[in-house]
């Protein structure tokens, strides 16, 4: 069943936090990634792989890299379950 | 004139300890690191050796869990012992750009290039971490160090197998000595303790096979030994000169008072018989020190416990002392660690640079019938060194045929 965007922003931040100590309550829509959170590149691309795991989606390069904000990389996942 | 090199800090995580105090009270009760594996893939890959000198202290227990997360464990171990090392200096003011790193490992990043190998394997290449590089690549524990300590006169790795350690110890000698930086932290790390070496230090008969008993299966110069036992961890040195050291009122451990790097061109594997190679290493070593052989009190031998290599030290040493060599107290401190190969050298040297400090040699474990090829006279348990000047090597051979020695004196205030 699909999750809704709530739910997918609880299991992101729980990914962000596990990647890079950051709490989870501020990962939060509207927040730039590296701008706000300060998630460098490299952290990025583990959080993506890991979320691919976890939601069970493919998220093609293209599409990370365009994943600046966390509205971004939520509404991409909600989507992405079809 | 050439400078005196001092040391005033020492840090070590090892299989007797989490830190350098730790790991060498330990030694000194007499005290194995070496224990059986619980991991299941002993089982799992029917390992041949089923035993090792694992870290006493889990680095995952002492760092934070996003640091931790970003190191492959040797660099794990390194910031842990480097960090130990710093701490003991006490405040060192020096301008970043001064401070040098030169770090050691034989190795480098296994755990993370194997755990790599299994993601491809199983889950395909868009799943390898991005980190993976990073953190296996030799350099990453220097690098970490540098980071972490903001050490910005260079952060160079010293690769040279069992002798590594050591090595970084001498090359820091030259840094120092040749005025490219007023402080320099060296020493080495490794954390193999993995099933792929096991079964490749197996393949070549290095390894001892006495599974019932791990604890008594480092036996240096005893007739039953039969291999090296595999062990981890990291030690780590702040070296400085005497003059910097005194300037700003720092402890003082013990003079590092010389360094050589020889090689064997002979084979990769095997000491050369008459030890020619680790003698002239020993010899230029205490030329740097300005010592003769007669003044030597003490040494730290590398002693792994293999048939081959214990002999092919002592031919060494016979070449260097002469007969005396059947006098000078002798401690072979791998019978309790285990052969932590690049971090070998520095956390010998740490425990060199205690029994100087502490005029006390520490204990060899597990003589118990002495080879008689090998007339040392061992050291079994703690043993003062009298109260004049202590003189001690400490003595690194590595696979490549790297030898490297470093002279470590007592320290005089007048």
């Amino acid at each position: 069943m699909a999750l809704s965007q709530t739910e997918v922003l609880a299991g992101l931040a729980e990914l962000v936090n596990d990647e890079t100590g950051i709490p989870v309550e501020t990962v939060e829509l509207g927040k730039e990634f590296e701008a706000d959170l300060d998630v460098d590149s490299i952290s990025m691309i583990t959080i993506i792989q890991n979320a691919e795991d976890k939601f069970g989606v493919k998220i093609p390069d293209d599409a990370a890299a365009g994943m600046k904000t966390v509205d971004d990389a939520v509404n991409y996942i909600v989507a992405a379950q079809g | 004139m050439t400078s005196t090199i001092v040391v005033t800090g020492i840090g070590a995580t090892s299989p007797l300890g989490g830190t350098a105090r730790e790991s060498w009270e330990a030694l000194l009760r007499g005290e194995s690191g070496v224990r059986a594996l619980e991991q299941d893939w002993v089982a799992e890959h029917d390992l041949p050796v089923t035993f090792a000198g694992q870290v006493k202290v889990p680095a995952t227990e002492v760092l934070d869990r996003i640091e931790a997360k970003r190191l492959d464990p040797s660099a794990q171990l390194a910031l842990i012992a480097a960090r130990e090392a710093w701490a003991d200096a006490g405040e060192i003011t020096d301008a970043p750009e001064r401070v040098l790193v030169d770090y050691a490992t034989g190795i480098g990043g296994l755990w993370t290039l194997l755990d790599a190998w299994d993601t491809i394997k199983e889950k395909g290449a868009r799943r390898v971490a991005p980190m993976t590089i990073p953190m296996l690549m030799p350099n990453a524990a220097a690098a970490a160090i540098s980071m972490n300590l903001t050490a910005r006169g260079g952060a160079r790795t010293c690769v040279s197998a069992c002798a590594s350690g050591t090595e970084s110890i001498a090359n820091a000698i030259d840094h120092l000595r040749s005025g490219i930086a007023d402080v320099v932290i060296c020493g080495g790390t490794e954390a193999v303790v993995h099933p792929l070496p096991i079964a490749a230090f197996a393949a070549m008969h290095a390894l001892s096979k006495r599974n019932d008993e791990p604890a008594r299966a480092s036996r240096p110069y005893d007739v039953d030994r039969d291999g090296f036992v595999l062990g981890e961890g990291a030690a780590a040195l702040v070296l400085e000169t005497k003059e910097h050291a005194l300037a700003r009122g720092a402890r003082i451990y013990a003079e590092i008072a010389g360094g050589s790097v020889t090689s064997d061109s002979y084979h990769i594997t095997a000491p050369d018989p008459e030890g020619s190679g680790a003698a002239r290493a020993v010899i230029e070593a205490l030329k740097q020190a300005g010592v003769t052989p007669d003044q030597v009190n003490h040494i730290n031998a590398h002693a792994t416990s293999t048939p081959v290599g214990d002999v092919a030290e002592y031919q060494a040493l016979e070449r260097v002392f002469g007969d005396r060599v059947r006098e000078i107290p002798v401690s072979a401190t791998k019978s309790a660690t285990g052969h932590l190969l690049g971090g070998t050298g520095a956390l010998e040297a740490v425990f060199t640079i205690l029994a100087v400090n502490e005029r006390t040699a520490p204990p060899t474990l597990n003589l118990e019938n002495q080879d008689e090829r090998i007339p040392l006279n061992v050291v079994t348990s703690p043993l003062p060194l009298g109260d004049g000047p202590v003189v001690a090597i400490s003595n690194s051979f590595g696979f490549g045929g790297h030898n490297s020695v470093i002279v470590v004196k007592s320290y005089d205030e007048n």
